[in-house]
């Protein structure tokens, strides 16, 4: 039974979900905000698990001076860091009246997120802008045809986009300027690429979660 | 001493800058001077690789962090076009008469504020100015936060300062509600049901401007601004295909390509997409902002990225050259 | 003479005397009497219907515009009783020249009454707003009605049930035993090879699963490819490393990671920290699994299921590592990124493919084969329709069922 009774649910929840789709009278109205409501309740449960894991596996590494144990007590420090400020924050704003969030400017949550966290991140996606040009010096080379075709869209898409493309080609007329030929890379040859593989994506969703609704596919269940 | 060659580099660079008068400008010949320089320092590159010494990662990285970073202190003005989706966002957010609600989505996070932030601040200036009802809300936890950011930016205009705009009936921030795309859902049936207060915890039956907003069927038009999942796709497939509203949206240039088959087919009522889409919707509306400051080190560092394409091509050439003599 | 000038004097107090008066009671009159608005002409032909296709809860209000809708009307305003005789609550209003409402908040099976108001409003100089308004005649009793079937979606049952129907018969032909030919897709071919240079080097093999959660399909996609690495691992006895970044990812990847370990008998060869959970955050998640890059040096990297701006970062940094890479993810998005860093890439439904592809069991060729049919068909359904485009004919008017 430890195997049919995932699948009986799996197949239950999954043809449940299909028929809220089309049958709009109630109770099937009701089970799409339901279901969202219960995974939500489960995922902010299941946070906990991976907190705990995270901590076991740094205080794992400290302990036995793993290589990269300095890491892990980072990882730890900053982890204790936030929750103790939101803590420290949150009974604080409970005292006040009204009562006030650790989320608000001013306290040291907020402090952390606006000075520690979002520059970070910040500085992670801005790392995006070395490594496009670094993978764009390795990948747009003129292999064959398909990578001329690649490179070539690239650089019409790339000029066209900024203002110099249209500086530049400003002697030709306006259908010619190489904002446009940008526009209509953009338009006809890129949106028929992207809906190509939105209809793939979508049949290959739908054979999927028909497989895992079957039970046909039970490798996420048992290996 | 080699070894803290990097180190010693990256403090005296600290400490010029620290030193440096704010805010600097370089005058326009400085400028061309520089530019010229960059140039000139790409074609060595260039000249170097047809010699066969083959150029790093590290290189391109310095070309592109020297593109991005000297432009912000020149001073050149570049001449704009704006793009067909971009007027047509324009056009469609003009034609809303005065006193239209308007439904503004903020799906974003800090890091894609630089691309976004601009479209938002332009967007909420020209719907001040034009007396445009605003309902602030966010699928992302720090949405309703940029919109903050965006509208008290805004309400230092003179302009708008003078039109005396009020929290609660000129606009209303919602905050976030955590659900992706079940809360699109939702709202086709209720705001209040999602939303029963705003960010401020007030009682949403108390704030003048939800008077009679119930659900999108009150709503004239919904600005989504969107980086991600969930967002624009999730508007569309949600708010536009089942409650027939009209959307607008704002994209980041990596989210922008794939949001373009809902612009043919006149799902999306407009879309401006990246920085250069964030510039072209400023000047559309009528409200510069920051965005053609940024426009500059985008065409820089877009013309080294063009240009390290030719040199890696010179260099795939250079290597045919070479296995050909080698008899490979 | 006298009697002139007392005439003359006496006139002038009566008139100094009447003026303060007449001042008072012009102040007065503007106090007490507001300006007047002109009420417009009301709307009329108010229809209200129930909203097909919805759970009873909408009910279709439209009207004919006031004859005043240019001129003085500034919005319409519904108005919605369960009684005829009041009160009419307003529950919503539509700006001049909009002629329908849709009233959300009904309740399946109450009778409702409708009205509709022309509403013309004035702002003074002094900021009071001053309203005039029409009402129309009443409609009504209306009662919405819940549908037990969506007609609008029914297009898209019809595709299912082709899509469904083909997906069965080809997994049928597949268990009768007849061959079922797959093209070979390049990057599921090099999984054997990636892991196979990994045990040579004897470094490790990441698997990293995507920043989405269990509800996303590409996630279960990934969790299914996995146990097949992770079954090739415990057979060569090669490092898998697999950071996570959700919870519930971690504790089914897990399993799958354990439940392949023991069916290739090396349960003792799993440990629990293979799969560990890093964090929700997008951008520290790609921190954390670019650091673990720099200091393990993997020789394999298998980037599979959603993916967003970390992407590119991800795999750069596995490029930088020297490692060989491998991903597939259905964020459209994403895959120039991958396609640009990886060594191969799955495209769009690849990635669903790819569990079908590495088991090889007939079941899930015969899906594979199923929806490959029914992508045909689609192709066939753009072209026709193409064609009756070119032609005049709008399909998809004919079909619009509202």
């Amino acid at each position: 039974m430890k195997r049919e009774i995932p699948l009986i649910i799996t197949f239950v929840a999954g043809v449940a979900f299909v028929l809220q789709y089309f049958i709009p009278h109630y109770p099937f109205n009701r089970f799409e905000n339901l279901f969202s409501d219960w995974f939500s309740i489960v995922g902010a449960f299941a946070i906990w698990l991976g907190a705990l894991s995270l901590i076991k596996l740094c205080l794992l590494n400290i302990s036995k001076k793993a290589h990269d144990w300095p890491i892990s007590l980072l990882i730890i420090v900053c982890f204790l860091a936030i929750v103790v400020a939101g803590a420290i924050d949150g009974f604080n704003g409970l005292k006040n009246v009204p009562t006030t969030s650790f989320r608000d400017p001013g306290t040291n949550f907020d402090w952390l997120y606006q000075n520690v966290y979002t520059p970070l991140s910040a500085t992670m996606f801005a790392i995006l802008a070395f490594f496009v040009a670094s993978a764009s010096y390795r990948a747009f080379r003129a292999r064959n045809t398909a990578a001329t075709l690649l490179l070539l869209s690239a650089f019409f898409v790339m000029i066209g986009r900024v203002p110099i493309g249209d500086y530049l080609s400003a002697w030709l007329p306006p259908s010619w300027q190489l904002s446009q030929w940008a526009n209509w890379l953009m338009a006809f040859p890129n949106t028929a690429g992207q809906r190509a593989v939105m209809i793939g994506i979508a049949l290959g969703t739908v054979s999927t979660s028909l497989r895992i609704i079957l039970g046909i596919e039970r490798a996420h269940l048992e290996g | 001493m080699k070894k803290f060659l990097p180190w010693i580099i990256l403090v005296a660079l600290i400490i010029v800058v620290a030193l440096l008068p704010k805010p600097l400008e370089i005058s326009p010949t400085v400028s061309v001077i520089v530019t010229v320089l960059l140039g000139l320092a790409l074609t060595g590159v260039l000249v170097m690789t047809m010699r066969g010494h083959l150029i790093g990662r590290r290189t391109v990285f310095l070309f592109i962090g020297a593109s991005l970073t000297l432009p912000f202190f020149m001073n050149f003005q570049m001449p704009i076009k704006v793009a067909p989706e971009v007027q047509e966002l324009y056009d469609a957010i003009a034609k809303l008469p005065p006193g239209s609600k308007v439904l503004a989505a903020f799906d974003y996070d800090p890091p894609s504020a630089p691309e976004l932030q601009p479209q938002a601040e332009a967007f909420m200036a020209y719907a001040f100015k034009h007396d445009l009802k605003v309902i602030i809300m966010g699928l992302w936890p720090q949405g309703p936060q940029q919109a903050d950011m965006a509208i008290q930016k805004v309400l230092q205009q003179p302009a708008i300062r003078a039109k005396n705009i009020k929290y609660g009936v000129d606009y209303v921030n919602l905050g976030f509600q955590s659900g992706n795309e079940f809360v699109i859902q939702r709202m086709g049936s209720s705001f209040r049901g999602m939303f029963p207060r705003d960010i401020y915890n007030t009682d949403c039956d108390k704030i003048p401007i939800l008077n009679g907003v119930d659900n999108f069927s009150n709503i004239d038009f919904v600005f989504n601004l969107s980086s991600g999942y969930p967002g624009t796709v999730e508007w569309v497939q949600i708010a536009v295909d089942r409650y027939g509203v009209k959307l607008g949206a704002g994209n980041t240039a990596v989210q922008a390509p794939s949001v373009y088959p809902y612009l043919s087919s006149h799902k999306l009522t407009g879309l401006a997409g990246g920085m250069s889409g964030a510039w072209q919707f400023e000047q559309a509306t009528g409200e510069p902002g920051v965005a053609s400051t940024y426009v500059l080190p985008q065409t820089f560092s877009h013309m080294v990225v063009i240009g390290f394409i030719i040199i890696g091509n010179v260099a795939l050439f250079v290597g045919y050259r070479k296995s050909r003599q080698e008899g490979v | 003479m006298d009697r002139l000038k007392t005439l003359l004097f006496l006139t002038s107090v009566v008139i100094l005397l009447c003026l303060p008066a007449y001042s008072q009671t012009s102040i007065d009159s503007t106090a007490a009497v507001k300006p007047a608005v002109e009420s417009p002409a009301s709307p009329t032909n108010v229809v209200a219907k129930d909203t097909k296709n919805d759970d009873g809860s909408a009910m279709d209000i439209s009207w004919q515009l006031s004859p005043d809708d240019k001129r003085l009307v500034t919005k319409y305003v519904v108005l919605r009783s369960k009684s005829p005789n009041g009160p009419f609550v307003g529950i919503g209003s539509t700006t001049k020249g909009q002629s329908f409402y849709t009233d959300n908040g009904d309740t399946v099976g109450v009778s409702y009454y409708y009205k509709v108001a022309a509403v013309n409003e004035l702002k003074t100089a002094d900021g009071q707003v001053v309203v005039g308004s029409s009402e129309s005649s009443m409609v009504g009793p209306v009662k919405p009605v819940a549908q037990w079937f969506n007609l609008r979606r029914t297009d898209v049952l019809i595709w299912l049930f082709i899509t469904c129907a083909a997906i069965l018969f080809y997994i049928m032909q597949a268990k009768s035993g007849k061959e079922l030919y797959v093209r070979k897709i390049a990057g599921i071919d090099a999984v054997d090879d990636a892991i196979g240079r990994a045990t040579e080097m004897g470094r490790k093999v990441f698997f990293v699963p995507g920043i989405q959660d269990m509800d996303d399909v590409a996630t279960i996609a990934a969790i299914t490819i996995l146990g097949r690495v992770a079954r090739i691992c415990a057979t060569n006895e090669t490092m898998l490393d697999v950071p996570v970044s959700k919870s519930l990812v971690m504790v089914t990847a897990r399993e799958s990671v354990r439940e392949a370990y023991s069916r290739v008998g090396r349960p003792d060869a799993f440990k629990e920290d293979q799969v560990h959970y890093v964090t929700d955050d997008q951008f520290g998640y790609a921190a954390a699994i670019d650091g673990m890059v720099m200091r393990d040096k993997p020789a394999a990297m298998f980037y599979m299921g959603g993916f967003f701006a970390e992407a590119l970062i991800l795999a750069e940094t596995g490029n930088n590592a020297g490692a060989i890479q491998i991903a597939g993810t259905n964020q459209p998005a994403q895959i120039p990124f991958f396609v640009a860093a990886c060594d191969y890439t799955l495209i769009g439904e690849e990635l669903f493919a790819a569990s079908a592809y590495l088991e090889r069991e007939p079941r899930l060729l015969g899906s594979l084969k199923g929806q490959d049919f029914a992508k045909g068909l689609f192709l066939l359904a753009i072209f026709l329709l193409l064609i009756l485009a070119m032609l005049g004919v709008n399909w998809v008017t004919i079909m619009d069922v509202s």
